[in-house]
C-alpha cells in the first residue's frame, strides 16, 4: 500500500508558502503611497537613492518580516500548546507569558529605562518579565520532576490575572504620556526599528519551527492522552518539559518585540486544524505559515486603514480574527 | 522460546504516600492469557500501570524476560508490552491513522514518516480485528464496540509480547463484549500473544481464561485455574457479597450468581 500523506502535505506546504510570498509582495505595495508592482521591482533594481526604496525598505519590509516571525511563532507556540494539553482554547497567552512579559515593559515605561539604557530597554525588560513568569509558572507545577499540565495551566491563567491586574494599577497611576505607550504597547504593534531584534525574532520563530517538529510524532501521541502517549513509548516528561519551554520562548520573545498580538495563536491553529487535519507532522508547518500570512494582512490593515494614524494590530487580529472564528463555528453547527 | 515472560518479585507501590500493592509476587509465562479480577480499588489497574512504568515501585522488581524494566527504555519497553486502556477519550481523526500511532515505538530518530511496513502492519491489524472496512471513518463515529476493536488494532500494531488490558468488556453489551474477548482468545491461541487482562466480569473471567488472579486489598488472594479461584468462600470473602457457584452447562466452567436482599433476608 502506497503512503500518500506525504506528497498531499508537501502540497499544503508548497501553496500556503507561496501564499504568503504572495501576502508579503501585495502588502508590500500597499500604504499611504501604493507603489505598484512595476516600481517596487524597480526600487530593487536601482538599489538606494529612491523614495521608493526607502518606504520599501525601511518601513515596509522589517514590518512584514516580523509579522511573518511573529505571526508564524505565536500560532506554532499555540499549535504545541494546543496538543500538549489537548485543550483548543489553549494559547500562547493561557501560561500568564504575556502578563509577565507586559507587566516588564510597563515598569520599564513608568521606570523611564530607554532614557537611562537606551531603546533597548523595553524588549529587555519584556523578556525578563516573559522569564520570570515561565520560571515562576514551571517550578510551581513540577512536583517530584514530573510535569503537572494541569497545575501548569491553573498557574499560568492565575498569572495572566495577577499581572493584569498589576498593569491596570500601573496604569491607573501613570500620567499620559506613559499611559499612551502602555496602552499601544499592550495592544501589540509591529513597529520595531530595530534591524537586530526583527533578525533575532526571525531566527527564533524557524528555529522555534525546527525544532518543533522533531516532537510531531509525540504530538500525535499526545493527542490520545498523557498516558497513552507513555505506551507507545514517549518520554512524556521530557517532551512536555522540551514543549513548555520552546512555546514559552517563542510566546516570550514575540512578546518582548511587538507587544501582545491575541488571537493568533488560538484561531489560526484552529482553522488550520479543519484544514489539513490533525496531524502535527503537517499542523505544526502550515499553522507557522498561515499565521505568519495572517498577521502580515492584519497588520497592512492596521496600518492603512485610518493612514496616517495607525491603529493597533492586536485590535485587527481580535476583530478579523474573532469574527472569522465565530463565522466558522456556527458554520459547522449548521 | 522464554518461557517465563514477566516475573513480578515482592513487588510494593502506589501513589505519594499511599501504598495500593503489597507484596506482590507474580510469574506470567510465554503464551499465557490470565484474567486478573477484585472489587474496585483493589489494585489491579495499578499493577498495569507498575507493569508498563507509569508508577515507579517503593520496592520490588519486575522482569520483563529476565530483565529489568526499569533497565530499558520507554521505547524499548513499549515494542514489548501494548496496552489497551480503559479511558476512551475522544480522539479527532481517522481509524487507519489511528492505528497507525501504534508503530510510533519503532519510529526511527529522524523518522517522520511511516514506512511501508508499518502501513502493511497496520493494515494487517485491522485485518485482524475486523475494523479495515472502517479504515477511512473518523474515530468520533465508532460505537463502544468498533471503538475497543481499533483500540485493540493499535496494541497489535505495537507487534507486542505482551498485550495488557484494562477491562476491555466494560459499557459493551453481550454481543460486543462476546466478540472482544473471542479476539483476544484468538490472538493468545493462534499467535501465542500472552495476555494479561483485569475483568470486572467474574463469568467473563472464568469462561475465557486458564488462569485467574484474584486481588484483595492490595494482594494476590488466591491465583490459580477459574475452578480454583471462582469458589463461593472466596468470593464471599473478598466481596463481602452473598453468591451461589454453579456450572455453564455447556462450557463447565463455574457460574456465579447474585442473590438479592429480599431473599437474602427470607433465607
Amino acid at each position: 500500500m502506497e503512503n500518500k500523506k506525504p506528497i498531499k502535505w508537501i502540497l499544503y506546504t508548497a501553496a500556503l508558502f507561496l501564499i504568503v510570498l504572495l501576502t508579503g509582495i501585495i502588502c508590500l505595495s500597499i500604504g499611504p503611497t501604493s507603489i505598484s508592482f512595476r516600481n517596487i521591482m524597480e526600487a530593487f533594481k536601482t538599489g538606494k537613492n529612491s523614495v521608493n526604496y526607502d518606504i520599501i525598505f525601511d518601513l515596509r519590509l522589517p514590518r512584514i518580516i516580523l509579522g511573518f516571525a511573529v505571526g508564524g511563532s505565536l500560532s506554532l507556540a499555540g499549535v504545541i500548546l494546543q496538543g500538549m494539553f489537548k485543550n483548543p482554547l489553549v494559547e500562547p497567552y493561557t501560561l500568564g507569558i504575556s502578563g509577565g512579559g507586559a507587566l516588564g515593559v510597563c515598569l520599564g515605561i513608568v521606570f523611564k529605562l530607554t532614557s537611562l539604557i537606551g531603546s533597548f530597554a523595553l524588549p529587555i525588560c519584556g523578556f525578563l518579565g516573559s522569564i520570570l513568569v515561565i520560571l515562576l509558572v514551571y517550578s510551581l507545577s513540577v512536583k517530584k520532576g514530573i510535569l503537572k499540565i494541569q497545575g501548569l495551566l491553573l498557574t499560568g491563567v492565575m498569572i495572566s490575572f495577577i499581572s493584569s491586574s498589576l498593569i491596570m494599577l500601573i496604569m491607573a497611576v501613570s500620567n499620559a504620556a506613559n499611559l499612551q505607550g502602555i496602552i499601544f504597547w499592550t495592544m501589540g504593534s509591529l513597529e520595531q526599528p530595530h534591524w537586530i531584534l526583527i533578525k533575532t525574532m526571525l531566527f527564533v520563530s524557524i528555529l522555534g519551527l525546527f525544532i518543533s517538529y522533531f516532537f510531531s510524532i509525540n504530538l500525535n501521541a499526545f493527542s490520545l492522552g498523557e498516558e497513552e502517549a507513555h505506551h507507545l513509548g514517549i518520554d512524556t516528561e521530557k517532551t512536555k518539559k522540551i514543549l513548555f519551554v520552546l512555546s514559552s520562548l517563542l510566546t516570550g520573545v514575540a512578546v518582548s518585540v511587538s507587544g501582545i498580538i491575541g488571537f493568533v495563536g488560538l484561531a489560526v491553529p484552529h482553522f488550520m486544524r479543519r484544514v489539513v487535519g490533525t496531524d502535527h507532522r503537517i499542523l505544526l508547518v502550515s499553522s507557522f505559515l498561515a499565521g505568519a500570512g495572517f498577521l502580515i494582512i492584519c497588520d497592512t490593515i492596521a496600518r492603512t486603514i485610518i493612514a496616517p494614524m495607525e491603529l493597533p494590530v492586536g485590535v485587527i487580529t481580535g476583530i478579523v480574527g474573532g469574527s472569522l472564528f465565530v463565522y466558522f463555528l456556527s458554520k459547522k453547527i449548521s | 522460546m522464554e518461557k517465563n515472560l514477566l516475573e513480578i518479585n515482592n513487588l510494593t507501590c502506589g501513589y505519594g504516600n499511599k501504598i495500593i500493592l503489597k507484596n506482590i509476587d507474580f510469574i506470567i509465562n510465554t503464551g499465557e492469557m490470565i484474567s486478573i479480577v477484585g472489587p474496585n480499588g483493589s489494585g489491579k489497574t495499578t499493577l498495569i500501570r507498575a507493569i508498563t512504568k507509569l508508577i515507579k515501585p517503593y520496592n520490588g522488581k519486575i522482569l520483563f524476560e529476565k530483565k529489568d524494566i526499569w533497565g530499558m527504555s520507554y521505547k524499548e519497553l513499549s515494542q514489548k508490552i501494548a496496552v489497551v486502556s480503559q479511558q476512551i477519550e475522544s480522539i479527532n481523526m481517522d481509524v487507519e491513522e489511528f492505528v497507525l500511532l501504534g508503530r510510533v515505538p519503532y519510529y526511527k530518530k529522524f523518522q517522520f514518516i511511516e514506512s511501508e511496513k508499518d502501513i502493511n502492519i497496520a493494515q494487517k491489524c485491522m485485518e485482524l480485528t475486523d475494523t479495515l472496512k472502517l479504515k477511512d471513518h473518523s474515530m468520533e463515529e465508532m460505537s463502544g464496540g468498533e471503538k475497543q476493536l481499533v483500540f485493540i488494532a493499535k496494541a497489535l500494531a505495537q507487534e507486542p509480547k505482551l498485550l495488557l488490558l484494562d477491562e476491555p468488556t466494560s459499557h459493551l453489551d453481550i454481543t460486543h463484549q462476546i466478540k472482544i474477548l473471542d479476539l483476544i482468545k484468538r490472538l493468545n491461541k493462534e499467535f501465542h500473544l500472552t495476555v494479561i487482562m483485569v475483568l470486572h466480569d467474574l463469568n467473563l473471567a472464568g469462561e475465557y481464561s486458564e488462569k485467574i488472579a484474584m486481588f484483595h486489598q492490595g494482594t494476590i488472594y488466591k491465583i490459580g485455574s477459574p475452578e480454583e479461584v471462582l469458589h463461593y468462600q472466596i468470593i464471599e470473602e473478598v466481596y463481602k457479597t452473598i453468591v451461589v457457584v454453579e456450572k455453564n452447562p455447556i462450557s463447565k466452567k463455574p457460574f456465579v450468581l447474585v442473590i438479592p436482599e429480599e431473599l437474602r433476608m427470607k433465607k
